[in-house]
């Protein structure tokens, strides 16, 4: 059976966007190890309301890494300790009897606090709605194996498709820059034979709706640190040489020139 | 009276290209002058409201996430099938169509089955196009898997995230339309209530999750991609926001609902731990193509799995089933675990699991193979358990993961209020009593890429030059002030327990009643213990908080109440089908060899029930199914 702990966490606080924050001191008791990071939370809000106080409101759902919604920085970290792991899948074995555990929601000017550990991340939304698609109407495809891909092609294109979309990489980064998450989407579509009509007016308009939200890449890394699917910072460097050659190749312009 | 379900006449492989010429269109450019509300942006809702929007409808589209990107979709790891015989093994649209029938246990409509086999191919070939990173041969090509219930490789898959990459694909499909106008996107807006005039669907009244505010929304039609009612069980595979609400509030408004007591449990997630556990997690089915799963054949084994020799361990699917072994269906799969268990002879330190053993697959493959197929599995498992899967058999048992059960459906996917659709795992019509691995995202693309597309405009044609009801009707501000009253009231009871307290036993009776396995006296049970609880609900609950603001305790509050209610009537419904088929095992009704046995003679239909009030129960409908061309054999798959 799986061993307790006893821990003291630093929760911070927020009733709403424009409510003055802090932190509020809680004691979890009896934790048992195999609980997950969120079950705690879970704990301690049915103590809440035990008490009649209003329980902490944090982002999750799926519980299982994959939605991307869960998110908060857990002693500074975003997702906390673990290496590529996000935080409903972060599990209390990691922590020791006695620690204090400061939690806060993502630190970014693009990711107002809704409430407590709640942030707004819809700029990321943006970013896609500017260009992260392949325009292939339904009904307009041709057979899925008329274009052949080379599994290595395929393969990188995954890995940059994994991403969450959870914004761990921005509320990490020094800057708040979204480099990460813009270079995974990028990188994912113009990486794909299908992906190449509409390769540079897509690193253009991304890069660009990016600019209008998030900072600069300074090439700090700790995005990649913090990602939960681990994607690579070498996708930023496909980012940069694609958002270059766009103001080269963008069609657009092409006649405009001379 | 259930309304005719619109099934069209003919040989069954041309009814859905005859109908689709026989029904009405709208023109191109009539096409903007109708609004069409989604609500859920998963496969079902993403792909229908991008669909839509390319088509030239307006298109309101509502989730409750922050982003549409998080429905539950996102997480489905195996595959999706598809008919394309790229294996050379043999499939063909028929088979895909027999085994899904068939897998069903003969309680879906053929007709829905068929033309589902039919646009599997169109889906590969569109999600291609979008760019999913499906798995490729070193060539280029696309690969395969097989998954449970089938003896053909037809299921594509992206690494273990396949949900994940074809929701992307809707999703940026949506957005693009999003970009163009003809989308409206709307997040953090959860739909409270069905808003229906003179008999026909007209609009939705929505609460702003983040704001708490409580608005009315109008269109032409409305669909309802909402998912299922997995969480009935508290502990279920589940999101823990997925519930049954939207789909309930449109029940309570007339929409009957079909065969709720067809709920799927899933063989392989990991068992439970402890009792703080919130969710249980899948380890997918694809699992299974190379796992063995296992017990020891003594029930007291203390030794560890690694130490029990071959001669003592007990294969028992393979054993049991040597033609489809390990992949048998999920059903077979999920009810056989628990006799084990059953039996004593599970795993674990609770002894509630069975092994899942990789160990004879890396030997033949390669640790390298098989980290490459399911490597992401393997590292959940690793994350949520401690153990390494790679060294150890991963221990797994069944839990609730998908329900076939849902709104009832015509051919044209309207529910009985005419404008009201259920798309996706809302509603009922293709899997019948059991859904086969990889088709739940195959059924969602489908019904929102290439079914509803087509079949809304049979409604809407007559409907040109229509206005929309205002949202200042009455209809509208009643549906609000029922809404507004309702939240109120959750904040004014001042009992003593949370929400989530009560989901949770409310979870316990429906797994102990209405789980795996079900008899009249348990289900009996379950009516007047699901009631009292409910009454002790609603006089003890404990809500804190604004109703202004992000307040979850709201949110769970309504999600739980109608969870109470849908409980009551899966136990009615499983109590009336005194027949076992599919994910329905009623102990009353099996064969010497303890396989579901069913009743084709009286039970081949589907069961629709219809509201009567909050204080009366609900009025049982039937739709006789008729099987053109499947014969109705006892599933075997040995």
């Amino acid at each position: 059976m799986s061993e307790t702990l006893d821990l003291t966490l630093n929760v911070w606080r927020q009733e709403g966007p424009n409510g003055a924050g802090r932190f509020e001191t809680y004691a979890a008791r009896n934790i048992p190890t195999d609980a997950s990071f969120l079950e705690m939370l879970d704990v301690i809000n049915e103590e809440l309301i035990e008490q009649g106080d209003v329980p902490i409101e944090f982002p999750h759902d799926c519980r299982e890494g994959i939605c991307g919604t869960c998110g908060m920085m857990i002693n500074g970290r975003a997702h906390g300790p673990e290496k590529g792991t996000a935080t409903c899948q972060l599990h209390m074995r990691k922590f020791s009897n006695g620690d204090t555990i400061d939690i806060e929601p993502w630190r970014a000017v693009a990711f107002p606090v809704v409430r407590d550990l709640v942030v707004d991340r819809s700029p990321l939304d943006k970013i896609v709605e500017s260009g992260g698609y392949i325009t292939a109407p339904t009904g307009t495809a041709p057979d899925a194996n008329e274009i052949p891909i080379p599994k290595e092609v395929a393969d990188s294109a995954m890995d940059a498709a994994a991403c969450i979309g959870c914004g761990a990489c921005v509320a990490a980064c020094p800057n708040s820059a979204a480099q990460l998450f813009t270079a995974a989407k990028v990188w994912h579509l113009n990486s794909l034979p299908q992906g190449q009509a509409e390769r540079f007016k897509r690193a253009e308009a991304m890069v660009e709706t990016m600019e209008q939200f998030f900072g600069s890449c300074t090439n700090h890394g700790e995005c990649t640190e913090a990602c939960p699917k681990e994607i690579p910072q070498d996708f930023i460097a496909y980012l940069n040489r694609d958002h270059l050659k766009s103001k080269i190749f963008n069609r657009k312009l092409a006649g405009q020139r001379g | 009276m259930l309304p005719d379900s619109k099934t069209p006449a003919g040989p069954m492989a041309d009814k859905w290209d005859n109908h689709k010429f026989d029904i009405k269109l709208v023109n191109p450019a009539n096409k903007r002058k109708f609004k069409i509300i989604v609500i859920g942006t998963g496969l079902a809702g993403a792909s229908a409201a991008a669909t839509l929007g390319e088509l030239g409808y307006e298109v309101d589209a509502f989730t409750f996430h922050d982003s549409p990107r998080r429905a539950h979709s996102i997480a489905a790891q195996g595959g999706i099938n598809a008919a394309k015989n790229y294996r050379n093994d043999g499939d063909s649209v028929h088979r895909l169509f027999y085994d899904t029938v068939k897998g069903g246990d003969y309680r879906s409509r053929e007709a829905n089955v068929h033309r589902l086999a039919q646009v599997s191919v169109d889906i590969i070939d569109q999600m291609a196009a979008q760019g999913v990173p499906f798995a490729r041969e070193y060539g280029g090509l696309l690969d395969n898997r097989s998954f449970g219930g089938a003896q053909v490789s037809r299921t594509f898959y992206a690494r273990g995230q396949t949900g994940q990459q074809l929701l992307l694909g809707a999703y940026q499909q949506m957005m693009r339309q999003v970009a163009v106008g003809k989308v409206k996107l709307h997040t953090q807006m959860e739909m409270l209530d069905l808003v229906v005039k003179d008999g026909h669907a007209c609009g939705i009244v929505c609460r702003n999750l983040t704001t708490g505010e409580i608005s009315s929304h109008s269109g032409h039609a409305v669909v309802l991609a909402t998912g299922g009612y997995g969480n009935v069980f508290y502990l279920s595979t589940n999101a823990m926001a997925c519930n049954v609400t939207a789909a309930w509030r449109a029940h309570r408004k007339g929409a009957f609902f079909a065969n709720p007591c067809f709920t799927q449990i899933h063989p392989t997630c990991i068992p439970v731990a402890d009792e703080f556990q919130s969710k249980l997690t899948l380890m997918s089915e694809s699992l299974r193509n190379d796992g063995r799963i296992w017990v020891p054949r003594t029930p007291d084994e203390t030794r560890g799995p690694t130490q029990v020799p071959e001669s003592e361990r007990y294969y028992y699917l393979e054993e049991k089933y040597p033609a489809f072994g390990n992949l048998v269906p999920r059903d077979v799969a999920s009810r056989n675990a628990k006799t084990v268990v059953d039996q004593g002879m599970g795993v674990g330190p609770l002894k509630n699991g069975v092994y899942l053993d990789f160990a004879d697959a890396i030997r033949r493959d390669g640790r390298d193979t098989i980290e490459e197929k399911y490597g992401n599995l393997f590292q959940m498992y690793e994350r949520i358990t401690g153990e390494d899967p790679y060294a150890v058999p991963m221990r797994i048992y069944p839990a609730t993961h998908y329900t076939m059960g849902g709104l009832w459906v015509d051919y044209n996917l309207m529910t009985t209020i005419p404008g009201l659709y259920a798309t996706g795992e809302a509603n009922f019509s293709d899997h019948g009593a059991n859904r086969l691995g990889a088709s739940a995202l195959m059924q969602g693309l489908a019904d929102g890429y290439f079914v509803l597309p087509y079949t809304i405009g049979d409604y809407l044609a007559p409907r040109l030059g229509d206005v929309p009801v205002p949202t200042d009707d009455p209809v509208f501000k009643a549906a609000e002030q029922g809404v507004r009253e309702r939240i109120r009231h959750f904040l004014s009871i001042g009992g003593t327990k949370s929400p989530d307290h009560f989901h949770r036993e409310l979870g316990k009776l429906v797994w102990d009643y209405i789980g795996m396995a079900r008899n009249a006296t348990g289900l009996e049970k379950a009516i007047t213990e699901v009631k009292a609880l409910s009454e002790e609900f609603w006089a003890d609950l404990r809500v804190l908080g604004a109703a202004d603001t992000l307040n979850s305790s709201i949110e769970k509050a309504g999600r739980v109440a109608d969870f109470f209610e849908l409980a009551e009537l899966m136990a009615r419904d499983a109590l009336d089908r005194n027949e076992s088929c599919g994910g329905h095992f009623r102990e009353e009704s099996q064969t010497e060899e303890n396989e579901a046995l069913r009743d084709d003679e009286n039970y081949a239909h589907v069961s629709a029930w219809e509201w009567n009030g909050p204080d009366t129960p609900q009025t049982k409908n039937t739709e006789q199914l008729t099987f053109e061309v499947v014969k109705l054999t006892q599933r075997s798959y040995k």
